[in-house]
């Protein structure tokens, strides 16, 4: 029944994941951006582009700029979550991947780092008058969501062990539809609904910044419109009995 | 305890441009521009008044402009709330008026887009912060989208690159298909539509006005230094935003445009039909509108037959010219391909002191000394040169050729960083002169400090707007109205014109 419940779930969080990521990077590839507008430094090139969003998405460069402290805990928190998210692949895997076994000793520190790194943006909720401003119920909830699943899932590591064999085998179950059942301990069945609520509302919430920021006007254009036209198609319209 | 040491005298006295205000709801609520007159809106195709059933229209506008421009659509979507733009705009910095955070500006847009367009905000409004778009929401609007001035600052900081310049070019667009427009910038589009420029300077009082001006720089130098209008077969056609014809410092600009054309024998003009570089298209949203004034341009190019375009000193005319005209008025393929299309005058003066053209007296501007103020549309909405920061480098290039005592203000409030004069964006208007003083206090700091610390005494600027609020707000903080210059006017004020009669010592002949 557990079983059953969680195996529905998780397929349907993946195709939730999935399917709504999909959708809404195909809307965000299919709006025109009718006017050239980077922000400076503007790279002149794609070249230059690519490296932009590479130091953006790598190491936050804009928010470096911005606010050490916000670019400390919010870098720990992306770079944390990486690792803990390569270590998990363990648990989709057979065999395991060469590089996920090279950052199996990482993992638990990674963890704590996650968890520094989520209350330390989560303090800044609290501690500066202008974030508090700007926040509501559902950037707590968020941080909520994922300190939830860092402290469930390092419970799981130091106190209330599971039995790791049968969750694997379950996960590979449901990848090759041949279900195996799932452990019935509570922190377990915690994480896991945690995990599949955040796959979920993904696409419906700001998560969306991570697609978001490739399709960002201001950080993925190539400085160039003395060059070249930049002529969005609902914008050909105008073209017709002009000088 | 009271050995509390005070903090450091010597420099510690002057504050601080960045000094983050303690948060004050609500205090500039009641600063907002007067409202358009009907006239004037349906001339540019808006309702003339608040339309009857508004909120629909604006909603149905919120879901056209989010299949049209990506920006609007991803930007609102992937707003985290980190802060990290919270305390980058001079308006939250010189009022503390939380609702000028950039993040919390977007927000009253956001609030309106998620509860139409995201699943959450329709069935959890209370979740995420959404709202219906009520009187309250859109006098929230009027207010708080007319004190942005679309600078892009916060914009460098941002993570994700939100741009809160697009959610308030949106947010006036809205207001102006429900018929609430702003009477500044739609007064002023409409007389360039009709005469050709902001100023309403009609051709007849435009030629009238440069033959004065030649008049005056011959008594000046003894130099025969020409403004030329509607020339036909002239090489170069000079557009340039239309206070330079007549507002103070801005004409010692033109002035200086048009030394540098004359030492190297261009044949230049400008025109009557396109006599401003301005275009307020941009400050409204309205692509059509930008499209209409940026086709002048064009327009009279053609009829001219000139073969290369050169753009006078105004900030977001140059956003528009170097980021916008090729895609809303080219292609340009009937000029020289062999320059930039279109130039700015920058551009134009580095090159020829590049290449040894222009010969400089700094002693002229000796008792000037100078520091750079980067105008924002040329900061952070384009460039000059080959080069990225081109437009940081190549002016003050040329002002250091022409001046000996030149010194930047503190790096965190220049280039890419710099901030608004507090005019820009079509609210260089009276009836927001409190906002202006306010929003100028991050520049008029960081100038206060490198007047203490190198004895500055005046600031140039390459920007129509800049100017206009500098002299109207400089006083308001202890300097000389005239503590702000053009960087052409430097140019002016150094050039050595040949025969001239003003000439420095040594060789002359």
């Amino acid at each position: 029944m557990l079983t059953v419940a969680y195996a529905l779930l998780f397929y349907l969080a993946t195709a939730v994941l999935v399917g709504g990521l999909a959708f809404r990077i195909w809307e965000y590839a299919t709006t025109p951006a009718p006017l050239k507008i980077p922000t400076t430094p503007a790279p002149r090139t794609r070249g230059g582009v690519v490296l932009r969003l590479g130091r953006e998405v790598v190491l936050f460069e804009s928010l470096f700029k911005a606010n050490k402290w916000t670019w400390l805990f919010g870098w720990i928190f992306h770079a944390a979550l990486l690792v803990v998210l390569l270590r998990h692949l363990r648990y989709f895997t057979r065999p395991v991947w060469e590089l996920v076994v090279l950052i199996q000793p990482f993992g638990v520190y990674a963890g704590f780092a996650m968890v520094v790194g989520l209350l330390g943006l989560w303090g800044r909720r609290f501690v500066v008058p202008r974030v508090r401003y700007i926040s509501a119920p559902s950037d707590h909830l968020m941080l909520a969501l994922l300190l939830g699943i860092a402290a469930s899932g390092l419970l799981m590591k130091f106190f209330a062990h599971t039995d790791i064999v049968a969750v694997k085998s379950f996960f590979l179950g449901l990848i090759y539809f041949d279900w195996q059942p799932l452990p019935a301990d509570p922190v377990l069945l915690v994480h896991l609904g945690l995990v599949a609520a955040l796959m979920i509302v993904f696409p419906y919430s700001k998560l969306l910044h991570a697609p978001g920021l490739f399709f960002s006007p201001t950080r993925n254009q190539v400085d160039n419109p003395r060059e070249r036209r930049h002529l969005a198609n609902w914008a050909r319209g105008f073209e017709v009995g002009r000088p | 305890m009271d050995q509390v040491k005070e903090p450091d005298r010597s420099e510690g006295e002057l504050p601080d441009p960045l000094e983050i205000p303690e948060l004050a709801p609500g205090c500039m609520a009641a600063s907002k521009p007067y409202v358009a007159a009907p006239e004037f809106q349906t001339a540019l195709g808006f309702p003339g008044e608040l339309v009857e059933d508004w909120q629909d229209k604006a909603i149905d506008k919120m879901a056209e402009l989010r299949g049209k421009y990506r920006s609007f659509r991803v930007f609102l979507d992937s707003c985290i709330k980190c802060g990290a733009c919270t305390d980058k705009c001079h308006y939250f910095l010189g009022t503390g008026d939380p609702k000028n955070m950039p993040v919390a500006r977007q927000d009253l847009l956001r609030q309106v887009y998620r509860r139409h367009f995201t699943l959450a905000g329709k069935y959890l409004p209370w979740l995420v912060g959404a709202k219906d778009l009520d009187e309250q929401v859109l006098d929230d609007w009027y207010s708080y989208f007319h004190q942005c001035s679309e600078c892009r600052r916060c914009s460098v900081y941002c993570p994700i690159g939100i741009d809160t310049a697009e959610i308030t070019l949106a947010a006036r667009e809205i207001m102006d298909s429900v018929g609430k427009g702003q009477k500044y910038s739609n007064e002023i589009i409409g007389k360039v539509n009709t005469i050709g420029n902001n100023l309403g300077l009609p051709p007849k009082a435009l030629r009238a006005t440069l033959a004065d001006l030649e008049e005056e720089v011959m008594e000046d130098t003894g130099v025969p230094v020409r403004f030329p209008v509607d020339e036909k077969g002239a090489d170069i056609l000079l557009v340039t935003p239309s206070a330079d014809f007549f507002a103070e410092p801005h004409i010692a600009g033109l002035i200086g445009y048009a030394k540098v054309f004359h030492q190297v024998g261009a044949r230049w003009t400008m025109s009557s039909y396109a006599s401003e570089a301005a275009n307020f298209g941009l400050f409204i949203g309205s692509y059509e509108n930008m499209r209409k004034i940026a086709l002048r341009i064009r327009q009279a190019a053609l009829d001219l037959g000139v073969k290369r375009l050169v753009f006078g000193e105004c900030g977001h005319a140059w956003r528009v010219a170097y980021s916008f005209l090729n895609t809303l008025a080219g292609p340009f393929d009937f000029l020289d391909q062999r320059y930039p299309i279109p130039q700015h005058i920058c551009e134009y003066t580095y090159d020829l002191i590049e290449r040894g053209a222009l010969k400089f007296d700094k002693s002229k501007n000796d008792h000037i000394r100078l520091t750079f103020h980067d105008s924002c549309n040329v900061a952070r909405g384009a460039s000059m040169g080959n080069k990225p920061g081109g437009q940081f480098e190549i002016p003050r290039a040329i002002l250091r050729a022409t001046c000996n005592h030149f010194y930047d203000m503190a790096p965190d409030t220049i280039k890419e960083s710099t901030f608004c004069c507090g005019g820009g964006g079509g609210l260089l208007t009276d009836d927001l002169i409190e906002l202006r003083k306010k929003g100028a206090q991050p520049r008029m700091r960081a100038l206060q400090q490198v007047a203490a610390e190198h004895g500055v005494t005046h600031m140039a600027a390459i920007c129509a707007i800049c100017k206009t609020q500098f002299s109207k707000v400089l006083p308001m903080y202890g300097f000389d109205m005239e503590a702000i210059v053009g960087v052409h006017q430097m140019v002016s004020n150094a050039i050595i014109l040949d025969g001239s009669s003003q000439e420095s010592g040594g060789n002359e002949g």
